[in-house]
This record gives C-alpha cells, structure tokens and sequence, in this order.
C-alpha cells in the first residue's frame, strides 16, 4: 500500500532517509518545470532542481504540516530560482543584429500586421525569453510569476516572501523596464 | 510601432508554452546520493562553528581596543573650561543688568 505524504515526512525526520525518495519521485516534475522557466542549459535547471531537494530535506523540519507540502516546495523552489538569478546576474544588453533570423522575422511581421502575427510563434517565445534575461531578477522573477503563470499578487507575495506592496511595486517596475527593454530592441531598427 | 500591443502579444507567445517536466533518467537516485554524502544538520554543531569563527575577530578588537586605551595620550583636564565657562555664564546675567536703560533703546 502506498505510504500518505504525511507517513513519509514523518519518517523522514524520525531518520529514515529513504522514505524521501518517494517525495523526489512525486514532485520533481513540477520542480523541474519551474526550474526551466529561470534557466536555459539543462544543467543549470538540474542543479537548480538538486539544491531544492537538499534544502528541503534539510529543513524539512520547519515544515509544519499547516499547508500542503507542495505548496511549501514551490516556495523553497521558486527562493531557490531567485537566488540562482541572482547570483546569474548578467547586465548585458540585446541588439538587434544579435536577434536570430527567425526573431526579426517575426517583429518585421508584427510592424506590418500587428493583428496577423503569431501569438504562439516560436520566435515570440524566444524573443521573450531574450527579453526576461535582461531584466534584473526580481523583475524577471514577477513578470514570469504574475504574467506568463498568471498568479494573483497575493500568491506571489506567499511564494517569494515578499510583503504584497512589495509584489505590486516591483510588479510595476518590471512591467516599465521590460517595455523599455523592448523599445530599446524595437528603436534600432524602426524609429 | 505599438509597445504596448507588442509586449501583450509576446506575454502571450510565452504563456502558450508550459516548459516540460521531464526529469532526467536516474534523477532521483542522484539526488538520493547527494542526501546520504551530506553529513546531518546538528544544531551544537552549527552553534560551535559559529562561535569559533566569532572568536578570532573577538580577539582582533580586543587587542585593537587594549593598545589604543594603552597608546593613546591622557584626554586634557577640562575642568578650569568649566569653571570659566559657568564664570562667564553667571556674569552674563549681572553685565546685562548693568547696561544703561537708554542703550538699550
């Protein structure tokens, strides 16, 4: 029969080690979807997913049992992707010309027929994911949270620690320094 | 060209896509690994560690403090300032009072 979650962590911190693997197994793949939202190369996204894991089994303790466990290991997980941002931190600035054919293409398109652009085109996706690099980590962190997941503010502030006048502040700044990123890109070569 | 319809139409492009949640063969056992090779936390050990760290530059100040309180010359005696200061204070009172009503005018 299968052990609850609850059995697991119990015997977890009674030491039995093993009975976390079942925990890993559970819920690594939402940690690794979460993790590959914040970095590129694969190996960068198993180091992130690695270090929740060993956090989480060293604090394991201060998980109280309130609140689902998962909701306590996304926010160990997203914590853990801010710090990787942060310590990542790469201030440097896209061109145009370093835009891939494909990703010019498709702004050329959009400034022709901004209603006929595809919305679900690769090279959008790519060109935000450009786009997010250049933004600082709490940025790139709230636009990925309450933008591309659509989490409500309130979620976000439980998830990053964040108080929620913190979350609507750098809400607001992010939203001002990715469209000054995207004017920058766009202002080489149309105006 | 519109910023605003832009960065709408890119959010979107990114919210279409939901990154994939494959985890690599042979993930769990790696992590396992890990787990075992990390030594337990032991709440005496981090307070030792801590303390001895603490220890060195305790010794730093300490030694910085004892050699300025033995090098540094004795501060002046301020007492005649005082005394000459509340002279001044107490006479203030007693010159003003002495000016002539009509320079006061």
């Amino acid at each position: 029969m299968e052990r609850t979650e609850a059995e697991l962590i119990g015997a977890v911190l009674q030491g039995d080690a093993a009975s976390f693997e079942p925990l890993v197994e559970r819920y690594s793949p939402r940690v690794f979807a979460t993790a590959r939202r914040y970095a590129r190369r694969e190996s960068e996204v198993e180091d992130i997913v690695q270090e929740v894991w060993l956090k989480a089994f060293q604090k394991l303790g201060s998980f109280r049992g309130d609140a689902p466990f998962e909701h306590w290991l996304m926010r160990l997980t997203v914590r853990t992707c801010f710090d990787f941002l942060r310590g990542h931190q790469r201030n440097r600035e896209t061109t145009f010309s370093e835009l891939s054919q494909p990703e010019s293409d498709w702004l050329e398109h959009f400034v022709a027929e901004p209603e006929a652009a595809e919305a679900d085109a690769d090279a959008a996706r790519q060109l935000v994911t450009r786009l997010l690099e250049q933004l600082p980590p709490a940025a790139r962190l709230v636009i990925t949270l309450l933008e591309i997941e659509e989490r409500s503010v309130k979620e976000i502030a439980e998830l990053t620690g964040w108080s929620v006048p913190l979350v609507k502040v750098r809400a607001f700044r992010a939203r001002a320094q990715m469209r000054k990123a995207l004017a920058k890109l766009s202002s080489e070569k149309y105006l | 060209m519109n910023l605003d319809q832009l960065q709408r139409r890119l959010l979107a492009a990114a919210r279409v896509q939901t990154p994939s949640e494959r985890v690599p063969y042979g993930f769990e056992r790696r992590v396992m690994g890990r787990l075992r090779a990390v030594p337990a936390l032991d709440s005496w050990a981090l307070w030792a560690q801590a303390l001895w760290r603490a220890a060195a530059p305790c010794v730093g100040i300490m030694l910085v403090l004892g050699a300025w309180t033995l090098l540094a010359p004795p501060a002046k005696s301020t007492t005649a300032d005082f005394s000459q200061q509340l002279e001044n204070t107490v006479f203030a009172t007693a010159d003003q009072e002495q000016v002539p009503a009509d320079l006061l005018r």
